[in-house]
């Protein structure tokens, strides 16, 4: 609902200057999937969000189980609940799949999003201290949540990084003005 | 529903639920509590022993379970069955929202001597009171007569989607927790309020227990004891995650007559989730 309110406000912004050449802010993540040597090993569910400091989220991606035998399905997201903090947050409150943010598990490796200043589902951010959050939850394993703190908008393009220590292997964040 | 069938029903309840005077604890157990699928179901084992949530004692009858759904409807429960040490029994949850599972029940009991002395009791053991048969059955020149107002009430409940408030309203009747903090937003570490009431008043002075689940494995009770304040209200902050058992007892002397004393217990089960 937020974003979708941001979203059409930032259109708005848009109609009232359409002549002005402007490189779009973004936020860039980067989110490593650790190899695990497990017997029984399911791609892990990522839910990927940014909160400001009043603690209000927007969602920007969630990585679940959309299919069951090559169908689009709904029952991977009876497991959503177990990105725990992710469901307090926006899970809960949220219909899913959200068009844009909800995306099919990735194996392990490296996987990089971006997210756009003034498009869904980032919509237009006002300045101020965030962080970007992300969750992972895997079938019989285990459950880890990464924080990044950021400052919107960034002056010149900056790098920040935190490591997972079992689910989740390095968040890079790359803020660019 | 009309008047006599509730009082019937009300009166059956009484006798599926422990006397709070035993020590036995009687406790639901859910599979879950916070779901997110969109065909959520939950199983719950309803059983009477010591040790919360490990069944070695008596299983809980089902028949007077209630579940209500977000929209304030009734729904049945589903595959019922009572086995040596516990019941078990599954609810479908086919809205979004908040839903309660629980039981409740409320009656009179009187007590008594005879001219000669003999100690009376109504109503006698295993046996269905109907309030409205009070004069007929204590009487009138009753020595020492005391009367009492009891209710009972334990439940739990379970939230598919987003938490919802509409089975949190008290119905005004007995002991009752109406809770400020959601209980199916429970987090380990945070603190949860909760308010009492006694047939929809605060209930000041109520003794609350609050036990965690896996007591088999601890050499303790690791009860945190509390009382209820000026609002009937109480603060419990979760020492851990884990399935919890709340239980509180409330005495007092404004009864309704013919009571001459009033009393409520009543027991919830909730679970509290790591952050």
């Amino acid at each position: 609902m937020r974003s979708r309110l941001l979203v059409s406000s930032m259109f708005a912004a848009w109609m009232v200057a359409p002549g002005a050449a402007v490189v779009a802010a973004e936020l860039n993540v980067s989110v490593e999937l650790p190899v695990l040597e497990v017997a029984e090993y399911h791609e892990p569910y990522v839910a990927i969000w940014i909160e400001n400091e009043k603690g209000e989220s927007t969602n920007l991606a969630v990585w679940y189980q959309l299919e069951e035998r090559g169908q689009k399905s709904e029952k991977g997201e009876e497991w959503l609940k177990d990105m725990r903090q992710w469901w307090r947050r926006i899970g809960r409150e949220t219909d899913m799949p959200v068009d844009g943010v909800s995306g099919a598990t990735r194996a392990p490796g490296k996987h990089t999003v971006t997210f756009t200043e003034g498009k869904a589902p980032l919509g237009k951010l006002k300045s101020g201290d965030y962080v970007l959050v992300v969750e992972a939850a895997r079938e019989v394993g285990g459950r880890e949540v990464v924080k990044v703190p950021f400052a919107w908008p960034a002056k010149t393009a900056a790098e920040q990084s935190a490591k997972g220590s079992k689910e989740l292997g390095e968040v890079k964040l790359t803020v660019k003005p | 529903m009309n008047h006599f069938l509730k009082t019937t029903l009300c009166t059956a309840l009484i006798l599926c639920l422990p006397l709070s005077a035993h020590a036995h604890r009687a406790w639901l157990l859910p599979s879950a509590t916070v779901l997110s699928s969109d065909d959520a179901w939950v199983s719950i084992d309803a059983a009477v022993s010591n040790d919360i949530f490990h069944a070695d004692h008596a299983p809980m009858r089902t028949e007077s379970i209630v579940v209500t759904a977000p929209d304030g409807k009734n729904i049945a429960v589903q595959n019922a069955n009572t086995g040596k040490f516990r019941s078990t029994f599954d609810v479908q949850l086919p809205q979004k929202g908040t839903y309660k599972i629980g039981m409740a029940s409320s009656g009179l009991m009187a007590m008594w001597e005879t001219e000669t002395g003999e100690r009376k009791m109504w109503p006698g053991r295993g046996e269905r009171a109907n309030p409205a048969d009070f004069d007929k059955m204590v009487p009138k020149n009753a020595k020492n007569l005391k009367v009492s107002q009891t209710s009972r009430r334990m439940e739990t409940f379970v939230t598919s989607g987003s938490p919802t408030d509409s089975v949190l309203k008290p119905s005004k009747q007995g002991l009752e927790l109406v809770p400020v903090t959601h209980p199916n937003d429970l987090f380990a570490g945070e603190a949860a309020q909760f308010q009492f009431l006694i047939d929809g008043k605060p209930a000041v002075g109520a003794k609350v227990t609050v036990i965690p689940g896996g007591m088999r494995y601890r050499n303790g009770q690791d009860a945190i004891e509390l009382e209820t304040d000026k609002k009937g209200n109480i603060s419990v902050t979760w020492p851990e995650a884990g399935m919890y058992w709340l239980s509180a007892d409330y005495r007092d002397d404004k009864a309704k007559k013919p009571a001459t004393s009033r009393s409520g217990s009543y027991a919830a089960t909730f679970e509290v989730l790591p952050e």
